[in-house]
């Protein structure tokens, strides 16, 4: 394998406009992922009698939740990365959209 | 507990060592350049780079940890899984790019890539001296409490065993080679433990008849009795027993045969298992000590929060303990993208794009990883695999369980863990007292290879500190210290990476303040709780100046405020100025 020790620099590839949409979507999954962890949190602190429910296959709230929190976090991890996956469209081609 | 050794084990752990240190030498044997050596050149490859985040924070916290912690009260553990892995959100959609477009070697340089303040430099390199010596003290204990079963040897012995071998990797290689080391244990820590949970399903659940005994453990003039008998493993000696079983299981039945994931949850819930609980003791020659009792507890107790003592507030209903729960998730929600350690990984790679991918790459490993953890800490709790005297053993001793060979394998994996996450912070320390103190501070003329040299003396400092705390704490729970270094972290770095990334009002002399002001007011948090009082000052938790012990729910506001407030007073000079300057005009 080879391994270069070269300078330390950024290869800068990426277009104001990526680096924008990148934020933006960051920061909406982000909203989401905030809203289900907060949400697990306060029950278990506030309502922690709700956790011990067992409704599918006698497994309890708890370890439904848990399980599903950890699942949620890399499937949105994969959707960010599959969102990102392309450079934005420059802003010529937007106002060239534009009537 | 006294531990027997097994030559095999020992050979077979010596060799996953030797092989893989053998193997991230020569992998990093280019390293000479001060970029090689803190950040690898940013040559890594985005897939191994992400194993490797595995590898950096699957440490001796999560591994042992959390198996432990799970292994004695249940679910409880599962929420420090929960947390670490939810932290990983924020460092992929918030942090990760941003920082990786800012930053060259270290989080300081990050922090100051657009005011060039020496004030930032040495309050971000303060700060992150700091995280990483409280990072550290877990895992060199964890080093400690893997090392105490293998090899007979004292926790002493193992702390400074690994505080020797890390100091060798970080001196000799660097950046590359810790990354080629976490890479390797990160990979190997998750095949295995997957192999340990597959032994724990197809092992199932068997009731265990023997009738179930105290056991105490006194201190008489400082000779340490067990049973009664002073300890040791000669003739009229005693040892402790390995503990952990099942009572009943649903229907009577003796055994369970194999179960499936899901099935072994249920039949768990269902089922009666034995914990064991410590209580102070004094027996009739004067001797103090504890005595630990077997307590049947219902399996659907076992697998609901509420279980761990700084978790009991969850039934009680007092405020104050739901506060310090809720504080906790927060640390841990903002503290892995605050970790200089995992920060720095992200310039080991060459651009953003592989930063996101090497995230993403770390996100479903340490998912993935974090899942196992509580089959780990459960199949530990039911299968005899429990030290009662420290959680932290479940994990090896779980392994034990199944054959000695196992066992050396997962020790070995997790030691070399704990060499890499130790190395990765000696490297993270040394970056800041040497890139970021003595040069951008202090002003030292320095040329690359000087830099480098520098490096290497601060990091046999760091890691002399290192391996004495390792000592000194070394009755703490390994997670329960990862639990303060994540509250630092977060209060003293998050404001300020989050607002210099979103809020254009941000002055240097705001990100400095907050910076002091989170750190500081954390650590003098955590310096005054009860949960200090009790388990380092042995006074009485009842006395602690602060309500609840974890500081983040009050601190990380207090960074992020801080830095708000102090921000708009400096920018309003500038504005008032303004008027003059055109006046003069």
């Amino acid at each position: 394998m080879p391994l270069h020790h070269g300078p330390n620099t950024t290869d800068e590839t990426e277009s104001t406009e990526t680096i924008g949409r990148n934020v933006r979507y960051g920061l909406v999954l982000f909203a989401v992922y905030l809203l289900l962890y907060g949400a697990f949190v306060v029950t278990n602190a506030f309502a922690p009698e709700v956790m011990e429910r067992t409704p599918i296959a006698g497994v309890n709230v708890a370890i439904l939740s848990g399980f599903a929190l950890i699942v949620v976090a890399f499937v949105l991890a994969l959707v960010y990365g599959w969102l990102c996956r392309n450079d934005a469209p420059a802003p010529e081609k937007r106002e060239g959209g534009r009537p | 507990m006294i531990y027997e050794r097994n030559l095999l084990a020992i050979l077979i752990f010596a060799a996953i060592v030797g092989v893989t240190l053998g193997l991230s030498f020569w992998l990093g044997r280019k390293a000479r350049s001060a970029s090689g050596f803190f950040a690898a050149g940013g040559h890594i490859h985005w897939f191994v780079n992400g194993v490797a985040f595995a590898g950096d924070y699957l440490s001796a916290a999560s591994f042992l940890g959390i198996c432990g912690m799970i292994a004695f009260y249940g679910y409880d553990g599962f929420l420090y899984s929960i947390g670490y892995l939810a932290g990983w959100v924020v460092a992929l959609f918030v942090i990760a790019e941003p920082l990786k477009r800012m930053g060259k070697y270290t989080f300081a340089d990050a922090l100051d890539s657009r005011f060039n303040s020496p004030a930032i430099k040495f309050s971000a390199a303060i700060s992150t001296l700091a995280v990483s010596v409280f990072y550290l003290i877990p895992q060199m204990v964890g080093a400690g409490v893997l090392v105490t079963p293998l090899f007979g040897l004292p926790h002493w012995m193992g702390v400074v065993m690994v505080g020797t071998i890390v100091i060798l990797i970080v001196v000799t290689a660097g950046m590359v080679s810790t990354t080629y080391v976490q890479f390797l244990k990160g990979g190997l820590l998750v095949v295995f433990s997957t192999v340990l949970v597959g032994l724990i399903l197809n092992r199932g659940f068997r009731v265990d008849a023997e009738p179930l005994t105290a056991q105490t453990v006194t201190d008489r003039d400082g000779v340490i009795f067990v049973n009664g008998s002073p300890r040791g493993t000669g003739a009229g000696h005693a040892v402790l027993r390995p503990v952990g079983s099942v009572s009943r299981l649903p229907g009577d039945v003796p055994d369970t045969g194999p179960v499936g994931p899901l099935e072994f949850l249920r039949v768990l819930q269902q089922s009666e298992v034995v914990l064991w609980k410590g209580e102070p003791f004094s027996d009739e020659e004067g001797g103090t000590g504890t005595i630990y009792r077997p307590v049947p507890t219902e399996g659907s107790q076992v697998l609901r929060p509420g279980n761990l003592p700084a978790f009991a507030g969850l039934r009680s209903g007092e405020t104050t303990d739901k506060l310090n729960f809720l504080s906790l998730m927060l640390a841990l929600f903002c503290g892995t993208a605050s970790l200089p350690h995992i920060l720095i990984r992200y310039y080991t790679v060459k651009d953003q794009a592989s930063a996101r991918k090497s995230t993403i790459v770390g996100i479903g490993t340490i998912g993935f990883f974090y899942v196992l953890t509580l089959y780990l800490g459960l199949g530990a709790m039911t299968s005899g695999a429990l030290d009662v005297t420290k959680s932290d053993m479940a994990a090896p001793l779980l392994a034990r369980s199944f054959s000695e060979t196992l066992f050396a394998v997962i020790s070995a994996i997790a030691f070399t863990t704990v060499l890499g996450t130790v190395s990765g912070l000696i490297i993270a320390s040394s970056g800041a007292v040497v890139h970021d103190l003595m040069k951008s501070v202090m002003k030292f003329e320095m040329s690359d290879h000087g830099e480098v040299r520098a490096a290497r003396v601060a990091s046999v400092v760091v890691g002399a500190v290192a391996i004495l705390l390792g000592i000194l704490f070394a009755k703490m729970s390994v997670n329960y210290l990862v639990g303060w270094a994540f509250s630092v972290a977060a209060s003293a770095n998050l404001p300020s990476l989050v607002m210099l990334l979103f809020w254009k009002g941000t002055t240097k002399q705001g990100i400095t303040a907050a910076i002091l002001v989170g750190m500081t007011s954390s650590l003098a948090w955590i310096l005054l709780s009860g949960d200090t009082y009790k388990g380092v000052y042995g006074m009485k938790p009842e006395d602690a100046i602060v309500p609840f012990s974890q500081p983040g729910i009050v601190t990380i506001p207090l960074g992020f405020a801080t830095l708000i407030v102090v921000s708009l007073m400096t920018r309003q000079k500038t504005v008032v100025g303004e008027p003059r300057a055109q006046a003069r005009r």
